[in-house]
C-alpha cells in the first residue's frame, strides 16, 4: 500500500502539472476553435521556446525573467510563421491535409532541432528551494509555473472578453461566415489569434524549462496529451479543456505513483476514450 | 486489352523478375528497399479503405503493433508457427478494432474527433508494450528468436531475401485486390454515403454502424497482417518503428502523398517516401545526424501545400483533363 502523505504529494503535484497543461490546451484550443485546424505540431513549438529560454540564458547570460519575456515574442513569432507560411495556403483543403502539414512540421523541428542542438537534453539550472508544508514536499519551481500559467489563462481571459480584436476572434469561433459579414477581416483574425496562440506556447515553454530539461523530441511527451485534453473538454471549449487539463493531469500523477508513470498515462488515454464514448462532444458539452 | 492494362502487366512482369535480376553488389539492397515498399503500401492499402470513405483514423500504429508483437511474442515465448500465431493476432486487433469503432460509430465520433480517438489508441498501445517490458522487452524492442536449422516455410524463416520478396508481393498484390474488390462492391456506395452524411444515410435504410464496424475491422486485420509480416521480415520489433504516432503518421503521409482514392495511390506515396529517405540517409550516412530527416518533413509539408490530391491524383486528374478536352468535352473513364 502506498503511504498515504505521498498520494497526497501526488495530488499536489498533478494540480500544479494542471496549470501548465491547461496553459497549452487552451492555446491549442483557441486556434482550432478559431481556425478550426488542429496544429499537431503545437507543443513542438513549445519545445523551440525552451530551447530559445535556454540559449538566451546560458549563451547570452539573459536573466530569467526576460528570457522567458523574450519567450513569449518568440511563440507569437512562430505562431505567425506557421500560420502564414503553411495554415494560409491549405485554408480551403481537405481538413486531413491541413492536419498532415501540420504533422509534417512536427517531423521538421524534431529533426531540424537534432540537427542544430544534438539530441542532448539541456536544462537550465536554477536553485529553487523545496517547501516543505505539512511533510509534502512541493518544488517550488513547480509552484511558480502554476501560478504564472493561472496568471497567463487569466491574461488570455480578459484579451478575449474585454478587449474589441478578442470579441472579434470569439465571434469567428462562433460564425465564421457571418463575422465576415459584420466587416471584420478573418485573414486578420487568424493571423492575431495564432499569434496568441503561439504566445501562450512562448509562455508554456517559459514555465516547463524551469521544470524539465529540454531535448528535441520533448514535444512528444506532452502533443499526445494535450490533444487528449482539448478533445476531452470539447474542442475549441475553453472552459472545458481548463477542467479537463485538471482531471487529466491528477489521473497521470497519481496513477504514476500508484503504479508505474507510463501505466499513468495509459490510465489517463483509457479514461479519455471512455469518456469519449460517454460524451462525445467533451465533457461539457450540452446534450443536444 | 487496354493501354493502361497492358502497361500494368508490363510493369507487374519486371516487378516479378528483379529478384532474378543480376544488380551487382547492391542487390540485396534493393531487394530490402522493395520489401519494405511492398509490406508498407500493403498497410497504406489497408489504411486507405477506412480513409476513402472519412473515417481518418490517426491510430494504425496499434493495428500494426498488435499484429507485430502478437506474432513475434507468440513464437518467442511458445514457439508458435508465425502461421497460427498471424492468425491470432490478426483476430485480436480485429477484437481491439471492434471493441474502438463499435462506440465510435453508436455514438457518432467522426472527423476531428475521430481523429483524434484513435491517435490516443495508438499511443494507449505503445505505452503498454513499452510498460509491459518484461514480455515485450520496453522500448529496446524484442527480437525474433531465430529458427536456427528450423528456418523454412513452418518458421517463415528464410535466409534467402528473395523468398520474402515474393511474399512482399504476394501480399501487396492481396491488398490492392481487396481494394478493388471493396471498390467494386454495394459497401462502397454505403460507405460513401455514410461518409458524406451519416444521418441521411441512415435515413435511407443503410446501417451505418455495420458498416463502418464492417469496414474498420477489415482494414484493422490487413494492418495487423502486414505488421505481422513486417516484424517477421526484419525479425525485429520495436514500440517506435512498428507502433505509435510516428509511424501512425508515416502510414497516413504516403497514403496521402500518393492519393488515397485511388489503387495506386499507396503504393506510389510509399515508394516515393520510402526511396526518399532512403536516399537521403545514404546520402547523408552518419554526419549531420537529423538532416535527412529534416527534409522529409519539409518535403511532407511542401508536397501537402502544392498536391493536395496527392501524386498520383493529380497526374492522373490531369490526364483525364487532357482525354475529356481530346474527346470533345464528353469525360471519358481513364
Amino acid at each position: 500500500m502506498v503511504d498515504p502523505i505521498f498520494l497526497l504529494e501526488a495530488v499536489v503535484n498533478g494540480i500544479l502539472l494542471g496549470g501548465v497543461l491547461a496553459l497549452l490546451a487552451l492555446g491549442l484550443n483557441l486556434i482550432f476553435g478559431v481556425i478550426d485546424i488542429v496544429w499537431i505540431a503545437y507543443v513542438d513549438l513549445v519545445t523551440l521556446c525552451m530551447y530559445a529560454v535556454y540559449f538566451l540564458v546560458t549563451l547570452y547570460g539573459w536573466p530569467l525573467w526576460l528570457a522567458g519575456v523574450a519567450s513569449i515574442a518568440v511563440g507569437a513569432l512562430l505562431g505567425m510563421l506557421v500560420h502564414l507560411l503553411i495554415i494560409s495556403p491549405i485554408l480551403t483543403s481537405p481538413p486531413i491535409n491541413q492536419l498532415l502539414a501540420t504533422g509534417g512540421l512536427l517531423f521538421f523541428i524534431q529533426s531540424f532541432a537534432t540537427l542544430l542542438w544534438s539530441t542532448d537534453h539541456r536544462s537550465v539550472r536554477v536553485s529553487m528551494p523545496t517547501l516543505e508544508v505539512g511533510g509534502i514536499f512541493v518544488s517550488f519551481s513547480r509552484l511558480l509555473a502554476f501560478g504564472l500559467a493561472i496568471l497567463a489563462m487569466i491574461a488570455l481571459y480578459f484579451f478575449l472578453t474585454r478587449t474589441y480584436t478578442g470579441t472579434a476572434i470569439r465571434a469567428v469561433s462562433q460564425d465564421r461566415e457571418a463575422i465576415a459579414l459584420m466587416g471584420a477581416r478573418p485573414q486578420r483574425l487568424y493571423l492575431v489569434t495564432s499569434a496568441v496562440g503561439g504566445a501562450m506556447a512562448g509562455v508554456a515553454g517559459a514555465l516547463l524549462i524551469i521544470q524539465y530539461a529540454v531535448h528535441p523530441y520533448f514535444g512528444g511527451a506532452f502533443g499526445p496529451l494535450t490533444f487528449m485534453i482539448c478533445v476531452l473538454g470539447g474542442l475549441g471549449n475553453m472552459v472545458g479543456a481548463f477542467f479537463a487539463a485538471f482531471i487529466m493531469a491528477q489521473v497521470i500523477s497519481v496513477g504514476g505513483v500508484l503504479v508505474s508513470t507510463e501505466m499513468g498515462y495509459v490510465i489517463a488515454f483509457v479514461i479519455f476514450i471512455v469518456l469519449m464514448f460517454a460524451r462525445p462532444g467533451g465533457i461539457f458539452a450540452r446534450r443536444g | 486489352m487496354t493501354a493502361a492494362r497492358i502497361l500494368g502487366l508490363v510493369a507487374l512482369a519486371a516487378l516479378a523478375l528483379v529478384p532474378v535480376l543480376p544488380l551487382g553488389a547492391a542487390q540485396e539492397y534493393i531487394w530490402h528497399v522493395i520489401i519494405q515498399i511492398f509490406l508498407w503500401s500493403f498497410v497504406g492499402n489497408a489504411w486507405s479503405l477506412m480513409g476513402r470513405f472519412g473515417l481518418v483514423s490517426l491510430g494504425h500504429g496499434a493495428f500494426l503493433g498488435v499484429g507485430a508483437y502478437a506474432t513475434v511474442l507468440l513464437w518467442n515465448f511458445f514457439g508458435m508457427t508465425p502461421w497460427l500465431g498471424t492468425v491470432l493476432a490478426v483476430l485480436l486487433t480485429v477484437a481491439l478494432a471492434l471493441v474502438v469503432a463499435y462506440p465510435c460509430s453508436r455514438f457518432q465520433v467522426v472527423g476531428h474527433y475521430f481523429g483524434l480517438v484513435t491517435l490516443a489508441v495508438g499511443e494507449v498501445i505503445r505505452l503498454w508494450i513499452v510498460a509491459e517490458r518484461d514480455w515485450t522487452g520496453g522500448s529496446l524492442g524484442v527480437s525474433l528468436k531465430t529458427a536456427g536449422t528450423a528456418s523454412g516455410w513452418w518458421t517463415l524463416q528464410f535466409a534467402d531475401k528473395r523468398v520474402f520478396y515474393y511474399v512482399g508481393m504476394a501480399a501487396w498484390l492481396f491488398g490492392l485486390w481487396v481494394w478493388w474488390r471493396v471498390d467494386r462492391s454495394m459497401a462502397r456506395s454505403a460507405m460513401e454515403a455514410i461518409g458524406e452524411d451519416e444521418t441521411a444515410a441512415a435515413s435511407v435504410g443503410i446501417r451505418v454502424t455495420r458498416f463502418k464496424m464492417g469496414i474498420t475491422a477489415l482494414s484493422a486485420a490487413l494492418t495487423a497482417l502486414g505488421g505481422a509480416l513486417l516484424a517477421l521480415y526484419l525479425a525485429y520489433t520495436n514500440p517506435d518503428t512498428l507502433s505509435g504516432i510516428g509511424v501512425s503518421l508515416r502510414i497516413v503521409f504516403a497514403v496521402v502523398l500518393g492519393g488515397m482514392y485511388s489503387l495506386l495511390g499507396p503504393f506510389v506515396g510509399t515508394a516515393l517516401t520510402i526511396s526518399l529517405s532512403e536516399y537521403l540517409r545514404i546520402y547523408f550516412g552518419i554526419k549531420l545526424i537529423g538532416i535527412a530527416e529534416t527534409i522529409y518533413g519539409l518535403l511532407l509539408m511542401i508536397f501537402i501545400i502544392f498536391l493536395p490530391s496527392g501524386i498520383y491524383g493529380s497526374i492522373r486528374d490531369a490526364l483525364r483533363r487532357r482525354l475529356t478536352r481530346a474527346s470533345g468535352g464528353f469525360p471519358v473513364r481513364a
